[in-house]
């Protein structure tokens, strides 16, 4: 049994003009001890995949359909106390704004000791001893003097340390990472990426990672589902996904990437047109059609299903222009300049 | 490119900026002076006609000091600034407004820098009225002209910023600045808002705006593979200093500084093969 089985996941925000579907349809499965990474623009519906998993919505939008399914236990209908329960000790979350879920006027110690005594019931001194050890797993130096700063006397990546040990605090099952170095330099970004390599690694801890930058998810992920429009349009391993691409969305973001190697080249990269879809916007059949330099005249009518493509990957679109290989991500369109 | 390509027209030498930090009850009780910080420490580069040059760094690094100091957004204790060899640090009032033309910026978000009840249209044209550029006279045309600059359909002069996507909302700030006929173009992590997708095609813009109107463009971005995809010469600035400058590639291959060195080790590659911080 996989440990997270989201099928068919809807999330939708009411409007004048009838609901606003952000989430139009997900399918997701994430495996014991696995690093799974949700990839796509602004606007794809990644972070409200990740927070529906936690039955965190922002309101009003609201889960409007499909499962989710964690160690065989259907999320959607916890209640109350069980709720509660399952945030508690289940899974664990760390957003892109530490300094937003961090509280300013409570030494950071403080809330890590928290968390221990109401989720693992500890006592005041014992909660404390393993604050600081917590303090110090995630790579703070300094616990003990650290315990008793403010969040704002720490650095942003420390900040982000910090929830990381919150979200840790009662070993949950699951880790659930949305953006969790975009409000970083790069420096400290690779510093927290590390870290969690370093936390899986030791203690096998399953992980969903989202992220709008496929670089953070090459250096972490097993596997990558990449998102647009509110569907997942393909997963697979990290490395098939990235040197195979199959659907034609998957191949636009991987070469609009920038990339280092691009130094002193006159050469360009030849940018995906248009824009990606409004909430607001309805599209009939594929999503990414609009924009999609293979479209034909039946995209109009794709379900945007994932097909099975080999083991362990899927794409939604059927007509799979790019199947037999020729997917070389480095390609650019010379212009002379 | 031009004949005058490779001409130096920014000279930026020993620019300095401090700011005095936040001082503590206790010292403003006692009238202690406070610390300063040190935003910007003798940096100096240049900038040819026609350029792209980036400017790097981690944030408090100092780039956006540097370019607000350009402009005299931010005025800067020390050093000098000169545009074509006028010193725009002692410019008066009315040499500054003729200079800032020359100078425009773009900002991270269009959102915050256009005005949300002024439609696109009146916005581009107002700008151009303002510099009595050639042709601001006929409104439909000089608007429509900067539009399909920035590859924007005429349509979009009707809207206001906020029935924009984020792309086309930069596009505009783009052709707002190309309105008043710049020669130089300071993007202040222009992009960095930007998905991907979008970032790529503004990029090509902002290549496409040096080829063919030869505008020189300072680039700044916390991201290296950006200016690795658009700029000529690169510098680096760390703690307020450039600590690092030359040609992008030479730069990117072999590294001389520490700081450069952490910064590209950094930089998460797309290529799962390459994995670098599991090491």
């Amino acid at each position: 049994m996989s440990l997270l089985e989201i099928s068919d996941l809807r999330v939708e925000f009411p409007s004048d003009e009838g609901p606003l579907v952000a989430v139009k349809g997900a399918d997701l499965i994430v495996e014991q001890g696995e690093v799974v990474g949700l990839v796509g623009e602004s606007g794809s519906g990644k972070s409200l995949t990740c927070r529906s998993v936690m039955r965190m919505i922002p309101k009003p939008g609201r889960l409007a359909g499909g499962q989710i399914v964690f160690d065989g236990d259907d999320v959607t209908a916890l209640r109350g106390p069980k709720l509660r329960d399952f945030r508690a000790h289940s899974v664990g979350m760390v957003s892109q704004n530490p300094f937003g879920s961090l509280n300013p006027v409570f030494r950071v110690g403080a809330q890590v000791a928290e968390t221990l005594r109401v989720n693992r019931g500890m006592g005041r001194k014992s909660a404390r001893t393993e604050a600081v050890a917590l303090l110090d797993r995630v790579g703070i130096a300094d616990p003990e003097r650290r315990y008793l700063a403010y969040p704002h006397e720490l650095s942003g990546g420390m900040c982000q340390r910090v929830m990381i040990a919150l979200a840790t605090a009662s070993n949950p099952r699951l880790l659930l990472a949305d953006e969790p170095t975009t409000a970083l330099d790069v420096t400290t970004q690779a510093q927290i990426l590390r870290l969690l390599v370093r936390m899986r690694r030791e203690q096998g801890m399953t992980m969903l990672l989202v992220s709008h930058d496929f670089g953070v998810i090459s250096e972490v992920c097993d596997r990558v589902a990449v998102m647009y429009g509110g569907y997942i349009v393909e997963t697979g391993p990290v490395d098939e996904i990235y040197h195979d691409p199959q659907h034609p969305y998957t191949r636009a973001l991987l070469d609009s990437i920038p990339e280092l190697d691009s130094a002193g080249s006159s050469s360009r990269r030849e940018p995906l047109s248009g824009y990606p879809p409004e909430l607001s916007e309805r599209v009939e059949g594929c999503v990414f059609a609009p924009r999609c330099r293979f479209a034909r005249p039946e995209c109009g009518s794709v379900s945007m299903e994932l097909e099975p493509l080999g083991p362990g990957r899927a794409s939604a679109c059927p007509v799979r222009p790019l199947a037999g290989g020729c997917a070389d991500p480095q390609s650019r369109a010379e212009t002379s300049a | 490119m031009t004949d005058e390509h490779g001409e130096r027209m920014l000279q930026v030498e020993g620019l300095t900026k401090e700011f005095a930090l936040r001082r503590s009850v206790g010292q403003r009780v006692q009238r202690q002076e406070g610390q300063w910080h040190l935003a910007v420490d003798d940096v100096s580069f240049e900038l040819r006609r026609g350029e792209i040059l980036g400017l790097a760094g981690g944030s408090g690094s100092g780039k956006t000091t540097v370019a607000r100091s350009l402009i005299r957004l931010t005025e800067p204790d020390a050093g000098q600034v000169r545009l074509d060899g006028t010193d725009v640090l002692a410019a008066d009032r009315r040499e500054l407004r003729g200079l800032r033309r020359r100078m425009q910026m773009v900002f991270q978000d269009p959102y915050s820098s256009l005005n949300p009840r002024m439609t696109v249209g009146a916005a581009l044209h107002e700008a151009g009225k303002v510099h009595r550029r050639p042709g601001w006279e006929d409104k439909d045309a000089f608007v429509s002209r900067l539009l399909s600059l920035v590859q924007l359909s005429d349509r979009l002069a009707s809207r206001k910023p906020r029935e924009l996507s984020g792309g086309q909302r930069q596009r505009v700030a783009v052709a707002r600045a190309l309105a008043v006929d710049p020669e130089l173009i300071i993007a202040d992590e222009a992009v960095s808002a930007l998905d991907v997708s979008v970032q790529a095609q503004l990029l090509n813009l902002f290549q496409e705006l040096r080829d063919e109107l030869g505008v020189a463009i300072l680039f700044i971005a916390h991201q290296l593979a950006v200016i690795a995809e658009l700029a000529d010469r690169i510098a680096v600035m760390h703690e307020g200093r450039i600590v690092e400058m030359g040609e992008t590639k030479s730069v990117f291959e072999a590294p001389s500084d520490p700081y450069t060195k952490a910064l590209l080790a950094a930089h998460p590659d797309p290529d799962p093969r390459h994995r670098s911080l599991l090491a």
